[in-house]
């Protein structure tokens, strides 16, 4: 837009009788225009935006525009004198230079360790400026240089690397203090110590120093916190506040133990800062309710793991019982079942037995029954013990199945010869089978 | 949340931006340097172009040019194309080039990949917001190891047609890795910007097609650039011709010259088919830059190793129908625009695929002769294409970084965005020697969004004098002549060979020309006494209620005539 465009083509000549109100006739209109969007990139659309939001004309735009552009340099230059000058600050005397607030007679108190060294050096020669003994001499006052040296020595100290950070080790004003229990309780924990060790990370050698967080920030980032500030790298140091060394032309020997003296001093100091910051960070974790809910979280998983390890063991014991109680059940029933099947078995024996034997009362009755096969009357005693004995031998080569048969057969029958058929058929039957020898029973043939 | 409650708490001193080109095929990032020049970087492993691909192998990542290699072997837990899968429902997404990776499946209304990303043979789903946010934070990395400073914001380039969930998802993942998204600004706008802040380019009225041939997707815009303001008057989007088409044009001649000499199709193995991609793409890069190009592939079935040529001529007979598909793509948006292409001023070739000389060639017989090809092939001042993207957005980083968030989100607000556009140019009646007429001459050319201000010099009559400024409106239209049938008549006396005739007879094209038509007027004044060879300067003011001022005044003269239209 800056460039014109350059158009060769001549215009043409006012035609004779024209004329217009101050040499313009307004005709016509621009026709209708249609709505689109432009593309918010790139740097015209940002000038765009700008005379946009701020409902400018373009001539307006350039004109602020460049006011700003000026106004800027007016800032910088007018920024650091803005801060009011105290009147006990302007009456100091230099020589307590000490305990003099460097930064305050510079004015630059808002910037403290902050401020760079050209912000010093610009601070410096306003109050130059405002403050030589020159100018104060030429105002009628009386020659009152004091606060002068006060500017001078705080400018050589600020401008020089080794005794300004001497000087920021040891400036409390840029300290903050740690909250107090009542100011704790309004609930901005977490704000009220993110400004105490911002301002204790000002003396760690490594930089940046990772910030305190808020309630909200994880794990990790609240455990890198806390380990950077317990392995604190710091370099402050005490030597601001030595006793002064006296000068060589006093006792040599004063003059060492002076300097001993303020060795043991600075490393005291040294250890006492060490153990407060320990003590301040201490002071932060005790009450930071986000380590609590962190251990919170890591017992709910731990006890999460513990819990099913349990349950599963508690399990594992259960099921182990339920086997066994089951198995000896089994073997209770087994037992009871093979002890009744026994009293059966037995009881059964017992039976067969007496059926045996009142079998054997049926065989031996009915050779009774048949007179011993003597016809009538009285049996002689041996053809009883004959027959008996035959009886027996029978008996004796039979099974309970067999005499039971044979007791079947034999029962009832009262006629002495059927009776013998019977014995007979059933010694006919054991000599075919083989168990009794042929003429081995004779009385019953 | 934590890390989403850091990034939106950068406050302006804090930031460090870079630009990002997040695609679906390759990403890029740049920085600013200290005299405010773009450069794009190059990550660990030496590639300004980051292949957009994870890998996963026993529980490590890799990405980039590494994990791409990794598609031969470890397909499965190797994740790619999947830029476009953001923000998006199954549904609506095209899985045709994951098909030899990592497969995109259905999770939770979201995308997921299911890939081992871990050490030991458990699967985990990740969702593709996840592999966005795990690619980005290594495209951070890569940046912050380059530039020595943790990189926390970025500018990232979109689509025309991201929708604004697409967008939100981007802007989440981005948080997710640590990036605060300072702006997301369109891929074309984006590459017109690369080339508008270069030191030598002024800034003028023109209308630009950016086209935006990337791997898997080919977008191309008309663009509308007035005084460095930029206003997209149409879009086109096509997925089937893109660098993908190309690399299977040439994938399918090397498995056919292939199959002549073994009989196994390269093709039908899956590890084969990664091995023929792979090398296909590099033959493809090679013919961007040689003519002849090398193709071997150890191994590549059944174990024999593969070794062929081509050269560039057979290459671009082979791709003709693809190269025509982007012909085409082209022409058809600058006519959706309502434009012809003698409108056209500039066309940006961008993406990596624009390496291709032929579509620069292509480009160059299809717009007029005034019409600047900005590719490698025919300017060789041109940015690399596939870098334009990632400049543009470092150097819109470089811009906005400086302000709030809460400033950018207002500047970008629609309110501000969208404005009224003139329908219409606005220019001067000028004459030409001999015709007495008058000659419409632009001051302010048609789509130029207002409030917009422009000024003109122009020549007087020799003999000074007063003169006659009339203000008028004036729309262009396409003049069409016939020339002469001066070589018909030749044709008719070689009556021998009259089949070729037939062709000759369509070479003589029509001579276009773009003229200006004289629409309303909209004011007349005069400068009275102008000086022997004098200049008149125009400045023509149109406010954003569409009311003009117009003040003209004889250069190096006193006083001078100003006059207001009232806004319609």
């Amino acid at each position: 837009m800056a460039a014109h465009t350059q158009v060769a083509l001549p215009l043409p000549i006012l035609p004779e009788g024209w004329s217009g109100e101050k040499d313009f006739k307004a005709i016509g209109k621009l026709t209708a225009a249609t709505q689109r969007s432009i593309e918010p990139v790139g740097p015209h659309f940002l000038a765009h935006a700008r005379r946009a939001r701020h409902k400018r004309t373009f001539s307006e735009d350039d004109r602020i525009q460049a006011q700003e552009n000026v106004k800027k340099v007016e800032d910088d230059d007018a920024g650091e004198i803005s801060e009011p000058e105290d009147p006990m600050m302007l009456s100091r005397d230099a020589k307590d230079w000490k305990s003099q607030d460097h930064y305050a007679v510079l004015g630059l108190s808002k910037y403290r360790f902050k401020a760079t060294e050209e912000q010093i050096k610009r601070a410096h020669r306003k109050k130059v400026l405002r403050h030589h003994p020159d100018k104060k001499a030429a105002a009628g006052s009386t020659e009152d240089d004091s606060f002068f040296k006060c500017i001078q020595k705080a400018t050589e100290i600020l401008l020089d690397p080794v005794k300004r950070r001497q000087y920021d080790s040891v400036d409390e004003h840029a300290d903050v203090e740690p909250p107090t229990k009542k100011q704790l309780k309004d609930g901005k924990y977490y704000k009220l110590w993110s400004a105490v060790f911002k301002a204790e990370g000002r003396f760690s050698r490594v930089q940046p120093v990772p910030k305190f967080g808020d309630e909200n920030s994880n794990k990790e980032d609240v455990e890198t916190f806390y380990n950077f500030f317990y392995n604190f790298d710091s370099w402050r140091s005490f030597e601001y506040q030595d006793e002064d060394v006296p000068d060589d032309n006093e006792n040599r020997d004063q003059k060492r133990h002076m300097e001993r003296k303020n060795n043991n001093a600075r490393k005291k100091k040294k250890n006492e800062d060490t153990a407060r910051l320990r003590k301040l960070v201490d002071d932060a974790m005790s009450g930071d309710d986000r380590l609590k809910r962190f251990r919170q979280e890591a017992n709910a998983s731990k006890n999460k793991k513990k819990l099913e390890k349990e349950a599963a063991e508690k399990k594992a014991i259960e099921d182990a019982k339920a086997a066994k109680e089951a198995e000896e059940k089994a073997k209770k029933d087994a037992e009871e079942k093979a002890k009744a099947e026994k009293e059966q078995g037995k009881k059964a024996k017992e039976a067969a037995k007496a059926a045996v034997k009142k079998n054997r009362r049926v065989l031996k009755g009915s050779v009774k029954d048949a007179n011993y096969f003597a016809g009538s009357g009285n049996a002689p005693a041996k053809v009883v013990d004959g027959v008996l004995t035959d009886v027996e031998l029978i008996q004796g080569k039979l099974d309970p199945d067999e005499t039971a048969a044979l007791a079947q057969k034999l029962n009832g029958l009262k006629v002495a010869d059927e009776i013998k058929g019977v014995w007979k058929g059933e010694v006919e039957r054991l000599v075919a089978a083989g168990k009794v020898k042929s003429g081995e029973v004779k009385t019953l043939v | 949340m934590a890390a989403e409650g850091q990034t939106s708490g950068t406050t302006p001193g804090e930031r460090h931006a870079i630009g990002i080109c997040f695609g679906n095929s390759n990403s890029s990032i740049a920085y600013t340097s200290v005299e405010d020049k773009a450069e794009v970087i190059a990550n660990e492993d030496g590639d300004r172009q980051i292949p957009s691909i994870l890998s996963y192998v026993d529980g490590e990542e890799y990405n980039g040019q590494q994990a791409k290699q990794q598609l031969i072997r470890n397909s499965k837990n190797t994740v790619a194309h999947f830029r476009d899968f953001l923000g998006q429902d199954f549904k609506s997404i095209d899985p045709t080039h994951c098909h030899a990776s990592a497969h995109p499946q259905e999770f939770e209304s979201t995308i997921a990949f299911k890939i081992q990303d871990k050490e030991g043979d458990e699967e985990s789903t990740v969702t593709v917001s996840e592999i966005t946010t795990r690619n980005l934070k290594r495209l951070a990395q890569s940046a912050s190891d380059f530039t020595g400073k943790q990189v926390n914001s970025a500018v990232i380039t979109v689509p025309t047609n991201f929708s604004e969930k697409q967008k939100e998802a981007l802007t989440k993942s981005a948080n997710g890795a640590g990036l605060e998204v300072l702006q997301l600004i369109h891929e074309p706008v984006a590459a017109l910007l690369a080339y508008d802040a270069r030191p030598e380019s002024k800034v003028s009225d023109k209308t630009v097609v950016v086209a935006d041939l990337g791997g898997t997707r080919s977008d191309v815009a008309v663009i509308a650039s007035r005084g460095g303001m930029y206003t997209i008057l149409a879009t086109a989007h096509d997925y089937e011709y893109a660098g993908s088409s190309l690399d299977k044009v040439l994938m399918d001649h090397f498995a056919k010259e292939f199959i002549k000499w073994n009989a196994t199709d390269p093709r039908e193995n899956a590890r084969s088919l990664a091995k023929l991609k792979l090398e296909s793409e590099a033959t493809k890069k090679a013919l961007s830059i040689g003519t002849n190009a090398n193709f071997s592939v150890e191994s590549l079935a059944e174990g024999i190793d593969f070794t062929s040529t081509i050269n560039r001529m057979r290459y671009e007979t082979i791709a003709r129908k693809v190269f025509e598909g982007f012909n085409r793509l082209i022409e058809g948006v600058v006519k959706k625009a309502g434009l012809d292409v003698l409108d056209i001023d500039e066309v940006i070739l961008s993406g990596g695929t624009s390496h291709t000389p032929k579509i620069a060639s292509n480009m160059v017989s299809i717009f007029p002769e005034s019409t600047t090809i900005l590719a490698p092939s025919t300017t060789p001042t041109a940015i690399s294409p596939s870098e334009l993207q990632a400049r543009g957005a470092a150097l819109q980083a470089n811009l906005i970084q400086e302000y709030e968030k809460e400033d950018i989100e207002q500047s970008t607000h629609p309110a501000v965005t969208t404005v009224k556009h003139l329908s219409n140019a606005i220019g001067v009646l000028a004459i030409t020697g001999d015709e007495s007429k008058g000659v419409f001459t632009p001051i302010i050319s048609a789509e130029t969004a207002v409030p917009a201000r422009r000024t003109i010099h122009i020549n007087t009559p020799k003999e000074g004098g007063d003169v006659l400024i009339k203000i008028v409106e004036g729309g262009s239209h396409i003049k069409v002549t016939k020339p002469e049938p001066k070589s018909k008549t030749n044709g008719e006396k070689q009556d021998d060979d009259s089949e070729d005739e037939d062709d000759s007879d369509e070479e003589p094209e029509d001579i276009r020309e773009k003229v200006w038509k004289v629409g309303n007027v909209l004011a007349e004044a005069a400068v009275k006494g102008v000086k022997k060879g004098g200049k008149v300067e125009i400045m023509v003011n149109v406010a954003g209620d569409l009311a003009v001022t117009v003040t003209c005044r004889e250069i190096g003269g006193k006083g001078g005539v100003r006059g207001n239209l009232a806004a319609p």
